[in-house]
Formats: structure tokens, C-alpha cells, sequence
């Protein structure tokens, strides 16, 4: 998930700077030059797990749920939240800074293996788990799913009757497409709409990474079918409807558990495992809208109050 | 290839002159860079140079020019253009975008019309109510041809801030040459930092031609006897001897 609206201030500044450096092919790359060093310490005692996340609320709300589980079971855990993106917390589950981690099949699959082709939930999730380096494994994945997907408002899914992409294929000509600006090129963006439901839509507008920008073009007509994310309360919010992807052009990005493999007891396995049979896309828009909510409750709540009502101790 | 090396090459590809993600090329986003700048000074000069002249004229609430001027600079420019597409909508993101850049472009015009209005010698002003000069006519007269090259000063200053900020208007799904820089971000190391930096050198040469055209007009516009200081010092040394220079500075 490319939650990139922070970096774009700090990008149009380093634009204005980036002809002062030369050489690399990716001046804005951010990552640490080296996880781990002087700064990790000694590997953590075995018998304790620290829970790590990534800079956004959903990966955070994850790890707090996963923290509050493996509690109730008397495990002690250690949390090191809102780390920061993949390329920062990937390495520290290897050195030991961070054992487990909430993370998405697709995008981590991607992480690993940049030429990696499978889309569909089981192939994507198959692929990871042959991808992955001995000392990490992933345990069961999740049904719930945070993933791009193609959505139209409620009003243009009944006057069109559109269910699936496929059925856009007749008004896909008339209609702008709201997205952000990368999706033009994206492999999962216009050209995979061509190749798998062959759709091309008449325009298209940039706007932002399934944020405020997109929800409000769509929300206002300015668009009629925008890109956002399968979990974000604005769908539910607004009566969006996300159009199924039968084809799955859009990867599979089930929630699964990331843990390094000598952390994985079979005591831990079965929480997570718990955990994920339980969390369905839908429960995840619930509790995202909860976490965004005008008294911006603490994630460590919202996690507490989803796994009493989920039955889970 | 290093980045100068990619930057030149995106610059001088054909194919990024004829067409962009969504539609035409660089011309046309320089077109419609150009037409945000233009329309938001032009708002902005309708609302500042008027009450520059009245408050530097009367010296009332002179406290405005400071109190707006400063306060106006100290706005950030991208999240007042976010607020405002969405509390507007983003079927209005020009209008959205215009108030923004008016906002920017307003503290140098002011500041240099009031400025340049007050800073007019009062001996001057005297001498023109002397002659029996209307108020209209002092200020139509004297004091605005004598602050011209203050408020031409203001416009250019104005001109320059606003071509570089209305960038942001790629933000909100808007052209202009913002377009390359966002985009070129978004497409990451596939080719995207070129455009960025493509995007940025092409907004800062911009930004130069527009503040030449400017200097041009200003030169053309000003009174001869207003001219700076190094213009009328080469005029003194074609038709004055040294001697007489030192001899008319002494006395």
C-alpha cells in the first residue's frame, strides 16, 4: 500500500534540490544505511516477542490486536509501533529488533521477489511462503484484505447495474477514472484493465493514493469510478461500491501474520491463526472507521474492544 | 547515466513534448502554468496595488500592510490548496487553487505598493498640492509614477513566488508543470526522478523568462528620471566631466 500523501510536501522541496545530487538512480530512497548495528543490542530473550508495525493506523491497529492477544495467553510481549514503511522494519525482523509484524500478501511478496506475477489469494500466498527466508515465516493468512480495488458510488452501481469490472466494459468510455498518479503506468493499473477486462476509460484524472482527494472527486461526480482501498470507512461512509475483480488485476493483499521463525511457537501460532480466521475485510473497515473517529480513540482500545467481542482469550 | 545526464535526456525526448500521462505535452502544461500564475497576480494586483495606494496615500491602517503581509507569507501554501479543495470541493480545484495563489502573491504586491507610495518625498507631495494639484491628481500624477519601480518590484517578486508555487496545483488533479513533478514522483525510480528534476528545470526556467520579460517592461515603463542608480550614473559619465561630478558632490 503506497501511503505516500505525508512524503509528497517533502517531495516537491527535494525536486527543487535533487539537480545538487548526482549519481543514483533513486535519490529519494529512504532506507537506513544499516539496520542493526551498533544500535539493535543483543538478540531479545527468546521467551519474549516484540510486535513491530508500519507508519500507518491499519498496520499499527494490526499489531495492537496481535499484542493484546498474545497477552491474554500470558505471553510477554514488547511493542515497537508505527516504524516506519517495509524498507525500514523488513530487515529488523532478521536481526532481531522486531520478531513479528503485520503485513499484506502481496505487497510483501512484491518486497521480496520484484518479478513475482501471482495475483490471486492461495497463488500469491503460496508464492510468499517459498519466497520468504528460512528464519521468517508467515502463519495462516487472513480473508480480510486491504487492496486496491475499482469503486463506483452506489447511484452509478444501480443505474449501470455494475457488480464486477467486466460490466464497466460497455461504459468505461464515458467515464473519468480517479487514481493516483502513478496508476496510468501501474501494471495493475490501465494496462491491466486493458488486459484482463479489456476497459479503457475516456480520462483520467491524478489524485491521491485512495485519500480524502479521490473519495471527494468520486463522492462529487468530478469522477465516476476511482481507485481506493478495499478497507477505507469512506466506502461504507458514502454507500461506495467496490466492484468485484474476478480476474484479480489488483494482487491479493490478505493480512497475515510475518513472524521470525524461531519466535513461532506453536502456543503463538495458534493466537495469530485465531485471530486471522476471524478478521474479514469488512470487520477491518469497522474498525478502521472506529480508529479514524472524531475522538481518535487509541488503537490499543479499539484492538482490546474487537477482541473481547470476537471471543478471543 | 547519471541524473543530469537522465534530466537532459527526458528534456529534449520529443515524445514528452507531445504528450504527458493525461494528454499533451510540455507546451501545454507551460500554457496552463502560465494561465494559473497570470489570472491569481491579476486578482491579486486588482486587490493589492488599490489598497497599497490608499493606505501608503492616507496612512491609514498601515497596520493592515504589516499585519496582512506577514501573516499572509506565513500560510503554507499546499495544505491551504488541501483545505480548501476539500471544504470547496474538487469540481471547483481551479478556483481552489487561484485563491491560493492569490493569497501568496498579495504581501509583495502590497508591501511594495504602500511602500513605494510612502516612501515618495513628501517635499514632493507638497509641492504638488502647492501647485494646486487635487488629491486624485497627486496621487495619479505624482505619487504613482514616482512608486512604479517599488510596485513593478512587488509584481515581479509576486510573479516569481507564484510560478514556482503554482506547482501545487498537480496536486489536486490540475495541469501546469506541477504535473511532471508530482507524476514523476509517483513513478519512482521508473524513469520519474528525470521527470521530477525535468519538471523542476522547467518551472525555474520558466520562472527566469517570465522575470526577464518583466524587467523588460519595467525598464520601458518607468520614468527616465526614476531609472536605478547605475542607468543614470551612465548617462552622467557621457555628458558630465569627472571634475564636475566631484565638484556638484562636495557642494
Amino acid at each position: 500500500m503506497k501511503r505516500v500523501l505525508a512524503g509528497v510536501a517533502t517531495a516537491v522541496v527535494a525536486a527543487l534540490t535533487m539537480t545538487a545530487c548526482g549519481g543514483s538512480s533513486d535519490p529519494l530512497s529512504n532506507n537506513p544505511p544499516a539496520q542493526g548495528g551498533a544500535t539493535s543490542g543483543p538478540v531479545a530473550k527468546p521467551d519474549k516477542i516484540i510486535i513491530g508495525s508500519a507508519n500507518f493506523p491499519e498496520s499499527a491497529l494490526l499489531a495492537e490486536i496481535y499484542a493484546g492477544a498474545l497477552q491474554k495467553k500470558g505471553i510477554t510481549i514488547e511493542k515497537k509501533l508505527n516504524i516506519g514503511n517495509r524498507e525500514t522494519y523488513y530487515p529488523g525482523l532478521s536481526d532481531g529488533s522486531i520478531d513479528l509484524v503485520p503485513e499484506y500478501t502481496g505487497v510483501l511478496l512484491q518486497h521480496i521477489n520484484k518479478s513475482a506475477t501471482e495475483t490471486s489469494p492461495d497463488e500469491v500466498y503460496e508464492a510468499l511462503k517459498k519466497a520468504l527466508p528460512a528464519n521468517l515465516t508467515v502463519l495462516d493468512k487472513s480473508s480480510a484484505e486491504d487492496k486496491d480495488a475499482i469503486v463506483v458510488t452506489k447511484e452509478t452501481a444501480d443505474r449501470l447495474n455494475l457488480k464486477s469490472i467486466e460490466d464497466l466494459k460497455p461504459h468505461a468510455s464515458q467515464m473519468i477514472f480517479g487514481g493516483p498518479p502513478e496508476l496510468p503506468r501501474r501494471a495493475d493499473g490501465f494496462p491491466g484493465f486493458k488486459k484482463n477486462y479489456d476497459i479503457e476509460f475516456k480520462e483520467f484524472k491524478a489524485l491521491d493514493a485512495g485519500g480524502p482527494l479521490t473519495v471527494n472527486a468520486l463522492k462529487t461526480n468530478v469522477v465516476q469510478a476511482a481507485d481506493i482501498f478495499t478497507t477505507d470507512p469512506a466506502i461504507t461512509v458514502n454507500n461506495f461500491v467496490v466492484l468485484e475483480d474476478p480476474k484479480s488485476n489488483f494482487a491479493a493483499q490478505n493480512v497475515v501474520p510475518l513472524i521470525n521463525a524461531s519466535k513461532a511457537s506453536d502456543e503463538v501460532k495458534q493466537v495469530l491463526n485465531q485471530i486471522s480466521a476471524k478478521l474479514t475485510t469488512e470487520k477491518l473497515i469497522e474498525l478502521n472507521g472506529k480508529l479514524s473517529a472524531p475522538d481518535k480513540p487509541d488503537a490499543a482500545k479499539v484492538a482490546a474492544d474487537w477482541l473481547a467481542s470476537a471471543g478471543i482469550s | 547515466m547519471n541524473i543530469f545526464e537522465q534530466v537532459w535526456s527526458w528534456l529534449t525526448d520529443p515524445d514528452n513534448w507531445t504528450r504527458s500521462i493525461n494528454g499533451p505535452g510540455i507546451p501545454y502544461h507551460v500554457l496552463k502554468h502560465l494561465q494559473y500564475t497570470g489570472v491569481a497576480i491579476l486578482i491579486a494586483a486588482l486587490i493589492a496595488v488599490p489598497l497599497g495606494i490608499y493606505i501608503g496615500h492616507t496612512g491609514r491602517g498601515s497596520f493592515l500592510v504589516v499585519g496582512i503581509a506577514n501573516s499572509f507569507r506565513a500560510i503554507p501554501e499546499l495544505g491551504l490548496l488541501i483545505l480548501l479543495v476539500l471544504a470547496m470541493g474538487i469540481a471547483l480545484a481551479v478556483e481552489a487553487v487561484t485563491i491560493a495563489l492569490v493569497s501568496l502573491a498579495i504581501p509583495p504586491l502590497l508591501a511594495g505598493t504602500y511602500a513605494g507610495i510612502r516612501n515618495v518625498d513628501r517635499d514632493v507631495v507638497d509641492a504638488a498640492r502647492g501647485m494646486g494639484m487635487r488629491e486624485w491628481d497627486v496621487v495619479w500624477r505624482v505619487e504613482l509614477p514616482i512608486a512604479l519601480p517599488l510596485i513593478l518590484g512587488g509584481l515581479r517578486a509576486a510573479t516569481l513566488q507564484v510560478i514556482a508555487t503554482a506547482s501545487i496545483a498537480a496536486f489536486v488533479s490540475l495541469d501546469g508543470l506541477g504535473r511532471f513533478v508530482i507524476d514523476g514522483r509517483a513513478f519512482g525510480a521508473d524513469g520519474g526522478y528525470a521527470m521530477m528534476a525535468g519538471g523542476a528545470v522547467l518551472i525555474a526556467a520558466l520562472a527566469i523568462a517570465v522575470e526577464l520579460v518583466l524587467a523588460g517592461v519595467q525598464r520601458l515603463a518607468v520614468s527616465p528620471g526614476l531609472q536605478t542608480r547605475r542607468m543614470r550614473r551612465r548617462v552622467a559619465r557621457v555628458w558630465a566631466q569627472p571634475k564636475l561630478i566631484t565638484a556638484e558632490e562636495s557642494s
